[in-house]
């Protein structure tokens, strides 16, 4: 047996750390600016002044900053450092290409986030939702996304386990798929004299169809099938019990990615879109309910027999709830794209709503459910620097959610109901400008709530801090110290 | 050729659900096999077995 | 042969798992996007739809470089209310040319497929500048910085890509280009050259400044021009059915 102290020289052997280290700290990084960045918007819509009157500070043109933020940076670098985590350690192998591939991705990935914010603020956008950047990033995160896949696959082929691990699977058809729907939806032909803009190949009808194919799938296949990797490793690690059916996990694989490919046309119900599109688009998204809570009870159910960590472990709360979030918006999103529910939700604050409880709810938590567990582990620390810390954090963040969406479903359904009103004369009741000064109240509800899920985050990178800097090391032994039995300290 | 297709799509999709029945209550059918069960499920332990 | 067949092989193996996962996830797309380039019938046969005008396409491009489609969007949906507030409903024939397409998915502020018209071309100028001044519940952040010179330089650039990429551009309309554009913000200009490349282009003097040719003049041209091209006076249901 390798002595003690000679662990830590054979963990490094092992597994490549240095980069998932790095990608955790931009994951949190990341998220306050992407946070922060939507509490500025949401105080623009509630005080249009905080639009400065200047031309790049605008709702225009932060919008996508705060999106891509989130979505890309936030979500990206929490993909990268779960995915490059978790094929390691169940595949028992070292990353494919070992520190070099894995800095190669770090630094490639950072500054594809940069040069798209930058060209935002700019003005240099594609205006597509969700695919903003334009070709020159496009092109260089092809590059990054195609080392990304070898690095992953390379893994998985050297693995010493047979078996792939179910999470492996999802990590892997999140990265084919955000591959395909990244070039199929940024096909595009730039203008030339060294100019950032480019027209796309398809227009109209065809350019809506498939940039909401890939709109749809950036939500499934980016936010969804990526996390429920994220899912499938931690919570397990963390309630220290494995996945409730594992052959459930099977089915609910293969049937959530084929139906999620269907769903994107209910983006554009009652549009110029042919009619027997939108019908595919919504019978497929309310199938795909079925998948989805398959997913959340193989998640939730790994608790049975452990259900008393949830009052001691936190981080697990994080997880968990998150599971919970992610059968409440997977259940309001087939409900949504049924044809007769889309016309009063459609354009409204409803989908606003709807997004964010699965953002904020699904992919925040279990980003900070796995980040609470990740980060000790990777700096191996005997534990965290306080749980009460991570308690605090839940219990703001959650109550941030409850704010936002409740204020989003509350001006969302009232909008949508009031552009269709009409009064006994039978002419419409209200002007358009009278719903929009309606919002008001909702807009300053939701920016609170999303100052406390700010704070909440504000708490997490504190307590991190702390851990890295202040908790004790651990003594290396041979095996990775488990995470310190979560007794509240 | 793209009009012989367009004219048979009804046809077409007919047979495409028809087989992705089949295909799913496939997949239904070899994952709930007792047989399967043990070994299956063994696989669910993969993250909790540490490295040695 | 299903005997010998196991979920196992296809988790051992990685290529195969890569593979089916790639052929799995491209049916959907595949079954929904083809068909619409295929489907004839897809884009309404009406009359009327022309290419941008050369200073329609500049306001176009800074209406999608300050990302209004965020707050606004440009498609009426085939319902009463929105028939009586906003007119007509879309059809895929007027964004045929719409590269990227604008239909957006938030009415942050009202739709604009069909503003075109509705309102005078000092009332845009002004609302751009401060849309407080005009509606003071609006919550639209003000677009002063638009008064500055257009960049002028890239319009036959765009105009040869788009053409390229299949917008009916003619070499006449590329040569005359920038002179279409100032005769298109100058009413006093000669607009016969306008007119007739462009069917129902409209002259107007936008910003209210003809010497100068501002972004505000481009941006106001794109937005006058939204939703007036087909006359859905002589359309007959037949031409719109997308069957």
């Amino acid at each position: 047996m390798a002595a003690m102290a000679a662990g830590t020289a054979l963990r490094e052997l092992r597994y490549v750390e240095g980069p998932i280290r790095a990608f955790a700290i931009a994951t949190v990084f990341w998220g306050v600016v992407g946070f922060l960045m939507g509490v500025v918007i949401a105080a623009q819509l509630a005080w249009p002044l905080l639009n400065l009157d200047l031309e790049w500070t605008t709702f225009g043109r932060l919008r996508p900053v705060h999106t891509s933020a989130v979505i890309f940076a936030f979500g990206g670098n929490a993909l990268f450092c779960t995915s490059l985590y978790v094929v390691q350690r169940t595949c028992r192998a070292r990353l494919f290409g070992g520190e070099e591939m894995g800095w190669f991705l770090f630094w490639g990935y950072q500054l594809v986030i940069v040069t798209a914010a930058l060209g935002y603020v700019l003005g240099v956008t594609q205006g597509k939702e969700y695919a903003e950047p334009e070709w020159y990033v496009d092109l260089w995160l092809t590059v990054v996304w195609v080392f990304y896949l070898v690095a992953f696959g390379g893994t998985i082929l050297r693995r010493e386990e047979p078996h792939i691990y179910v999470a492996n699977w999802f990590y892997l058809a999140f990265i084919i798929t955000v591959a395909m729907l990244h070039i199929g939806n940024n096909l595009a032909l730039p203008i030339g004299d060294g100019l950032a803009k480019s027209y796309g190949l398809a227009a109209g009808v065809q350019d809506a169809m498939i940039q909401w194919w890939y709109g749809h799938n950036a939500v499934g296949f980016f936010l969804t099938a990526g996390f429920l990797g994220m899912m499938y490793y931690f919570i397990p690690k963390q309630a220290e019990r494995p996945v409730y059916s594992y052959r459930l996990s099977i089915v609910h694989f293969w049937a959530l990615i084929f139906l999620y490919i269907w769903a994107g046309p209910h983006h554009l119900h009652y549009t110029a879109l042919p009619d027997w599109a939108q019908t595919l688009g919504m019978v497929f998204s309310i199938m795909l309910w079925m998948p989805s809570w398959g997913g959340m009870i193989n998640g939730i159910m790994t608790l049975s027999g452990a259900w008393d960590k949830l009052r001691t472990n936190p981080g697990l709360r994080f997880s968990v709830t998150a599971v919970g979030f992610y059968g409440m918006s997977t259940f309001e999103g087939p409900v949504m794209s049924i044809k007769a529910v889309n016309a009063l939700s459609h354009y409204t604050d409803w989908t606003v709503g709807h997004v964010h409880s699965g953002a904020m709810g699904w992919v925040g938590f279990v980003t900070f459910g796995a980040l609470y567990w990740l980060v000790p582990v990777l700096w191996r620390k005997k534990g965290l620097y306080s749980e009460r810390l991570v308690s605090w954090h839940f219990w703001i963040a959650t109550l941030g959610i409850v704010l936002y969406i409740t204020a989003m479903w509350v001006s969302g359904i009232m909008q949508g109901l009031m552009w269709r009103a009409y009064d006994e004369l039978g002419f419409l009741q209200y002007s358009f400008i009278e719903t929009v000064a309606a919002m008001h109240p909702y807009y300053v509800i939701r920016f609170l709530g999303g100052v406390l899920y700010l704070s909440g985050a504000l708490i997490m990178v504190y307590n991190l801090w702390k851990t890295v800097t202040e908790v004790p090391r651990v003594e290396e032994a041979a095996v990775p110290a488990r995470a310190v039995p979560a007794a509240a300290q | 050729m793209l009009e012989t297709l367009a004219e048979h799509q009804s046809l077409f999709s007919t047979l495409w659900v028809v087989w992705f029945f089949l295909l799913f209550i496939g997949i239904l059918v070899w994952v709930l096999r007792p047989s399967q069960r043990r070994q299956l499920e063994r696989h669910a332990d993969i993250p909790l077995r540490e490295e040695r | 042969m299903f005997k010998g067949f196991s979920h196992a092989v296809i988790e051992r193996n990685l290529l195969l798992l890569g593979v089916l996962t790639l052929i799995t996830v491209s049916i959907g797309g595949l079954a929904q996007i083809v068909p619409l380039f295929t489907v004839e019938t897809t884009i309404e046969r009406v009359q009327g739809i022309r290419p941008y005008t050369p200073l329609e396409l500049m306001g176009r491009d800074i209406y999608v470089r300050e990302g209004c489609y965020v707050c606004h969007s440009q498609m009426v949906r085939p319902f009463r209310d929105e028939h009586e507030r906003y007119g007509h409903y879309s059809l895929a024939a007027e964004s045929m040319y719409d590269r990227p397409f604008q239909w957006g998915s938030k009415r942050t502020g009202p739709d604009l497929a069909r503003v075109g018209g509705r309102y005078s071309d000092e009332w845009h100028a002004q609302h751009l500048r401060d849309p407080r001044s005009l509606v003071p519940e609006s919550i639209m952040p003000p677009y002063a910085f638009l008064d500055r010179p257009l960049d002028t330089s890239r319009i036959v650039s765009a105009m040869r890509t788009l053409r390229a990429l299949g917008v009916p551009y003619t070499d006449e309309m590329i040569a005359n280009a920038l002179a279409d554009a100032r005769a298109q913000a100058n009413p006093e200009a000669d607009g016969s050259g306008l007119a007739q490349r462009y069917p129902r282009a409209r002259q107007g003097n936008f910003d209210g400044n003809p010497r100068v040719l501002t972004e505000m003049d481009a941006l106001i041209a794109y937005l006058q021009m939204l939703g007036t091209l087909v006359d859905f006076r002589d359309v007959t249901p037949e031409q719109l059915r997308q069957q």
